[in-house]
């Protein structure tokens, strides 16, 4: 089991932020987290973040809305209860697919929209009631907090950090 | 240099601002007290919000015969109304997400308000069908579910269905954007709040957003995705609009290029709604060092944009009318119409007001002037709303038979219920106001360093923006490091 003391280094500027991570890289420690009151760009690459693959997921469930979309109508229209209407007839879907082009494409981004910020909030832990797990409040107004676990080298790393440029360095102890 | 941009382009957030500053600034509107300005603007539209609820009432209570339609004019007002909204409702969204696909760095500082707009508008034009089916309670029939008698389903062919899925989509996709957006202006909000009942309140909206560099970077993947999503929902809300008309056989409706003109024109009114609100809020919230001359300046040109397509699509109705040669097209084009006939007067208001009026912004004094802006959105709303009675009523008003000839006249129930949307769209805006973070506070930092007035100016000075970093954590050590 590893200890379960950890470094809160803060920093107030990106720019020094983000070379901060890359000498915290470079020295082979492992970042557990870093809390922004903003996006930083490069960050995730910098600490070594998989990118995300929610526009992936968003694409298959745009697919599950189209295809829902495209059900719905032959059920409805085609299969269930057919209907003349205006002189055209319903025999057969792929006939009336032009009058469903709407409902195929608003049920595409309906599908894709919802179901993509859904699976963020899932995946990202964010839901009502839910309660924040920053650290300290000042990391949604100007200050960006780097958590690194301590295991008995926290001399190194203070002094590490502390070149780095933190403006406040922290040992605490993780629940 | 991550934060370089042009030194040619003006900054977008003017004075010596830090991040903290920003946090201050965005802070303070929600924090203070309000004054007696937003009081006496709250009670009127909270007056002129109930008088259209209790129009709303007489309406459902006694009948869609309180209204000035007939059996020629099956509807005017209401559906103007709901156009001129859907319409207005169209700026936010395009602010959002066309403008953040084009990394346009000026939408930062508008677009939480716009999209605010955005939704409220939608509210108040959705009201509309609802109020119109005369019995509200049996909306749920627009619903892709079968009757009580056994499974006749909705009409997926109709305008006015495809209408019903454009708009809660919009609605519901345009929420969802806005409020992921927010979560973090929500945490903001949270981690300063001195009131407990406060801090509960927005801990509960911010959805215990932390703000992990994971988060941030699904957050930026997702509002990529849904700026993706939605701009062609934005293009097709409008088009879908305008086919509620062009897809029949009236003259003067089944015109090929109603999408288009539809969905420029909306985009023109949407744009001077926010220059009518943000006008307003920029000097009562103290946010004109975020919302500047640029900012207004970018949106008169999209404004001259869209204005001048919309009245290149009156052109080009009047000239096909013409030169179709149809009978039907020139008598409602050409010689009722518009022009001539007893509404003459709304034909000539929505020249003046839409296609006049406007040009004035191609002076840039003008175009960049906070007063002149503010009275030329006015004059572009008004304009607007008369577009879509000149495009309903006067077309219904004269028919192909004679006997179906009838004026509309509104009654006091269809001023009534406009006044009221109105009212209510206001009390919205104005309670959005003093309790939401007005400007995307998070967005805005990261484009303080580029953008700002403070760091541009150092940069042409050759400064860095990154500070010059001084240890001061370890004892002992600093001596050394300073030298570095």
């Amino acid at each position: 089991m590893e200890s379960s003391k950890v470094i809160h280094a803060f920093y107030n500027d990106d720019e020094v932020l983000m070379d901060a991570v890359k000498a915290v890289k470079a020295e082979h420690h492992h970042i557990e987290e870093v809390f922004c009151p903003f996006p930083v760009h490069g960050l995730d690459k910098a600490m070594g973040l998989a990118p995300t693959k929610l526009a992936i997921t968003a694409f298959f469930y745009g697919i599950t809305g189209l295809s829902v979309a495209i059900w719905m109508t032959n059920y409805m229209m085609i299969q269930d209860w057919p209907q003349d209407i205006g002189g055209k007839p319903s025999f057969s879907w792929l006939e009336n697919m032009p009058a469903f082009v709407p409902i195929m494409f608003e049920l595409t981004v309906f599908f894709a929209a919802h179901l993509m910020v859904i699976t963020f909030y899932m995946r990202s832990r964010i839901w009502p009631f839910k309660n924040a797990e920053n650290p300290d409040p000042r990391t949604t107004d100007d200050h960006f907090l780097m958590e690194i676990p301590v295991n008995n080298n926290e001399e190194e790393l203070t002094v590490l950090l502390s070149k780095t440029g933190a403006v406040e360095i922290n040992v605490v102890d993780k629940h | 240099m991550s934060h370089y941009e042009a030194p040619i382009r003006e900054p977008l957030v003017l004075g010596d601002k830090s991040y903290h500053d920003i946090t201050e600034d965005i802070a303070k509107p929600i924090e203070g007290k309000a004054n007696k300005n937003w009081y006496v603007a709250f009670y009127i539209s909270l007056a002129a919000m109930l008088w259209g609820f209790g129009c709303i009432f007489y309406t459902v209570g006694t009948g869609i015969g309180v209204w000035g339609l007939s059996k020629n004019i099956g509807w005017a007002w209401d559906i103007t109304n709901f156009v001129w909204w859907v319409g207005i409702g169209h700026a936010g969204t395009l602010i959002s997400a066309v403008l953040l696909l084009f990394r346009q760095k000026w939408r930062m500082a508008i677009n939480r308000s716009a999209e605010a707009m955005t939704i409220f508008a939608v509210f108040q034009a959705g009201l509309f069908p609802i109020i119109h089916m005369g019995r509200p309670w049996n909306g749920y029939w627009v619903l892709p579910i079968p009757n009580q008698f056994g499974s006749l389903w909705v009409n997926f062919n109709s305008p006015l269905l495809w209408d019903v899925f454009a708009i809660s989509t919009y609605l519901s996709v345009s929420l969802v954007f806005w409020w992921t957006g927010l979560l973090p202006d929500f945490a903001m909000i949270r981690d300063r709040a001195v009131k407990p009942f406060q801090k509960k309140i927005y801990a509960l909206l911010s959805f215990g957003w932390s703000g992990r560099a994971k988060d941030w970077q699904r957050f930026e993947e997702v509002s990529l995705v849904l700026a993706g999503l939605a701009t062609p929902l934005v293009l097709s809300v409008h088009t879908i609009v305008s086919m509620d008309f062009a897809t029949s056989i009236n003259p003067g409706w089944h015109s090929t290029i109603f999408p288009p003109y539809f969905v420029a024109g909306a985009i023109f009114s949407g744009f001077a709604m926010v220059q009518t609100l943000l006008g307003i809020m920029r000097k009562v919230t103290n946010l004109e060092d975020y919302i500047t001359r640029i900012h207004i300046e970018y949106m008169n040109i999209v404004i001259i944009l869209t204005g001048g397509i919309v009245a290149v699509a009156y052109a080009t109705e009047f000239f096909i009318a013409w030169y179709t040669g149809s009978p039907y097209e020139n008598y409602t084009y050409l010689s009722v119409g518009a022009a001539t006939g007893p509404y003459a007067w709304a034909f000539y208001s929505l020249l003046f007001f839409n296609i006049l009026t406007p040009q004035l912004l191609w002076f840039k004094k003008i175009r960049r002037s906070f007063i002149w802006t503010f009275i030329i959105s006015i004059f572009i709303n008004i304009g607007m709303w008369f577009e879509r009675f000149d495009i309903i009523a006067i077309v219904l008003s004269k028919g192909h038979l004679p006997s179906t000839w009838w004026r509309f006249e509104p009654t006091f129930v269809d001023v009534g219920i406009f006044i009221g949307t109105i009212g209510f769209f206001f009390v919205l805006f104005l309670l959005y106001a003093r309790t939401f973070p007005v400007i995307a506070q998070a967005e805005v930092k990261t484009i303080l360093k580029s953008s700002g007035e403070f760091y541009k100016n150092r940069r042409d000075q050759g400064i860095p923006t990154k500070p010059v970093i001084k240890v001061a954590a370890a004892e002992g050590e600093s001596d050394k490091l300073d030298k570095e």
